[in-house]
């Protein structure tokens, strides 16, 4: 039986209880940061009243339990992910943004050379093009992109071109912005057939769709526990254990060396060679109770619940508002997540989301870190409605009611 | 919490739904772009400066309601007047653009602001400020250091 009841997720969400000018907050900005059950909020204070040490150095009880709680979040990582090494293949790092530039800092500068191709797609988020462009400032790599079709899929038409010269693909799961879910493991059997390593952003993806690193059999993914009911300040830096181990450190200092003397050092083997100082701690312990949180809930149920959620609103914005209200992104639900782009009709994204706020409802406006994106269809900002696996179709209700307003103001 | 009308007064829609002085100006005018990277808004702003006064201003891009009131609204105030009371109406609008409410700030002289004194409600609203402010401070840096006179 599932353990999915929404109406139970909601009621475990303490943020959901609030008001917002007068209306019951109708949180629509899950692809920006989701919200944390109050399981995640008591593990990270249960931490701080009980076990609160830092690790991997004391030898007395709250130390070690320090140490152990930073770890659970490790190994539930590799446990999530179905990760083929275990948690010796998991890397803390900040976010999603500093694991990618940990993969081509660290990765790329190691293994890539002038001229090597890094193929990315135009419906990138920054955090996935610019540290590759600071790579290629560096040392001379190409960046290249695959092109988004007019029906916001990534134009794989020409893929044997796209592939020449390639040494990385590095593609998101689904569009922070489209929502479009793009076929990971047919471009990562195509990378792997050229000789090029796959990497994954999946900051979307891992949070809202069930993943097995086994079965995608990609080769680095990033994503970031904040995404997936955990806490803001931890990322997740996946790769295969023997690329791990090969990979020079980062970031230098405490606790990512085997030895330092006055001639020089030794990085430690293993993850932490790649965690320099302190880590996020009570981070770490949040992120290993919403991992848990997700497997109560199975991942299955929570892609299953949401599609059908998009699909409610893809089909009720369609006709309440007709061409008043433009879906930026795929009108079927065919690989498509619960992150809906809105062009509204004579209404600039910032307008349209002051006005919701006043409807308690909370999108966001902007380019959302995709202006290569943007600028392929044109636009200079979306209003962005994005779901989680607590939000309902009151949310929708709201969001319509709303959206009304919102056109009637400025139309 | 703050009342949407205050933000979005009459005037303020007015001026985002018919916006004065839009276009471009040929050269020798000067121009000067700003740009939100935040929310990804775009102003030009053209000006034609003839014995120390804005004979002429255009304005072009792309924005948010506020934005782009507040760039019409100054495109108006500014058109005609001279260097040095163009620099005086931008100080005026920066004072009433400031969060702080302290007793030692002086009272913006409203009256002096004319149509610009219905972006006044901007300030409680906090992140819109700098989509009021964008069209100001590419007109600072379209004046440069021109002689007021």
């Amino acid at each position: 039986m599932t353990a999915f009841d929404p109406k139970m997720v909601r009621g475990d969400i303490p943020l959901l209880k609030r008001e917002i000018n007068g209306h019951p907050i109708a949180y629509l900005d899950s692809g920006a940061t989701s919200l944390p059950p109050r399981g995640v909020i008591e593990a990270m204070s249960r931490y701080y009243e009980r076990h609160h040490a830092n690790v991997h150095r004391g030898v007395y009880q709250t130390a070690a339990e320090a140490t152990e709680l930073y770890e659970s979040g490790r190994n539930a990582a590799a446990r999530f992910l179905n990760a083929p090494g275990g948690s010796n293949e998991i890397v803390f790092t900040k976010n999603t943004t500093e694991s990618f530039n940990l993969l081509a800092r660290s990765w790329g500068a190691a293994n890539l050379k002038a001229g090597d191709v890094v193929l990315l797609s135009e419906m990138e988020h920054h955090a996935n093009i610019v540290p590759w462009f600071q790579l290629r400032d560096a040392i001379g790599i190409v960046v290249r992109f695959i092109p988004v079709t007019d029906d916001f899929r990534l134009d794989l038409s020409d893929l044997d071109q796209l592939l020449e010269g390639v040494k990385l693909v590095s593609i998101t799961g689904m569009s922070n912005v489209l929502g479009t879910i793009n076929p990971i493991k047919e471009l990562a059997a195509a990378a792997h057939r050229v000789g090029a390593l796959m990497a994954v952003d999946g900051a979307q993806s891992v949070a809202h769709l069930p993943t097995d690193l086994v079965d995608l059999d990609v080769d680095f993914m990033a994503f970031s526990a904040h995404k997936m009911l955990g806490p803001t300040g931890l990322g997740i830096f996946w790769t295969r254990e023997e690329i791990l181990n090969a990979m020079p450190p980062f970031l230098g200092g405490g606790g990512m060396i085997a030895d330092v003397s006055v001639n020089g050092f030794t990085a430690a083997s293993g993850p932490t060679r790649f965690e320099a100082g302190t880590p996020p701690i009570a981070e770490a312990a949040g992120f290993a109770e919403a991992v848990r949180y997700l497997e109560h809930l199975g991942m299955d149920n929570i892609a299953a619940y949401e599609h059908e959620l998009t699909s409610d609103a893809l089909t009720r914005l369609q006709q309440e508002f007709g061409g008043r209200v433009r879906i930026i992104g795929p009108t079927t639900m065919v690989d498509r997540g619960g992150v809906l782009s809105l062009d509204v009709e004579g209404v600039h994204p910032h307008d349209v989301s002051q006005v919701l706020d006043r409807h308690g409802v909370c999108i966001r406006p902007g380019h959302h870190c995709a202006k290569p994106l943007m600028k392929r269809f044109g636009l200079a900002a979306t209003a962005r409605v994005s779901f989680g696996p607590y939000s309902n179709t009151s949310d929708t209700d709201a969001l319509i009611v709303a959206l009304h307003d919102a056109l009637a103001m400025f139309g | 919490m703050s009342n949407l009308d205050d933000l979005y007064r009459e005037i303020i829609l007015d001026h985002y739904r018919t916006p004065r002085n839009r276009g471009e100006l040929p050269e020798p005018a000067i121009k000067a772009e700003g740009h939100n990277p935040l929310c990804g808004d775009e102003i030009t702003v053209y000006l034609d400066v003839r014995d120390g006064i804005v004979n002429d201003i255009k304005l072009s891009g792309h924005g948010c309601s506020i934005s782009q009131a507040s760039s019409s609204l100054m495109s108006a105030a500014v058109k005609g007047k001279t260097i040095e009371q163009v620099r005086n109406t931008i100080a005026t609008f920066k004072q009433l653009m400031t969060l702080e409410e302290g007793a030692e700030n002086e009272p913006v002289n409203l009256r002096q602001l004319g149509e610009i004194a219905a972006l006044a409600g901007v300030v409680k609203f906090p992140v819109r400020i700098k989509c009021a402010t964008l069209a100001w401070n590419t007109l600072v840096q379209a004046l440069g250091d021109l002689p007021d006179a």
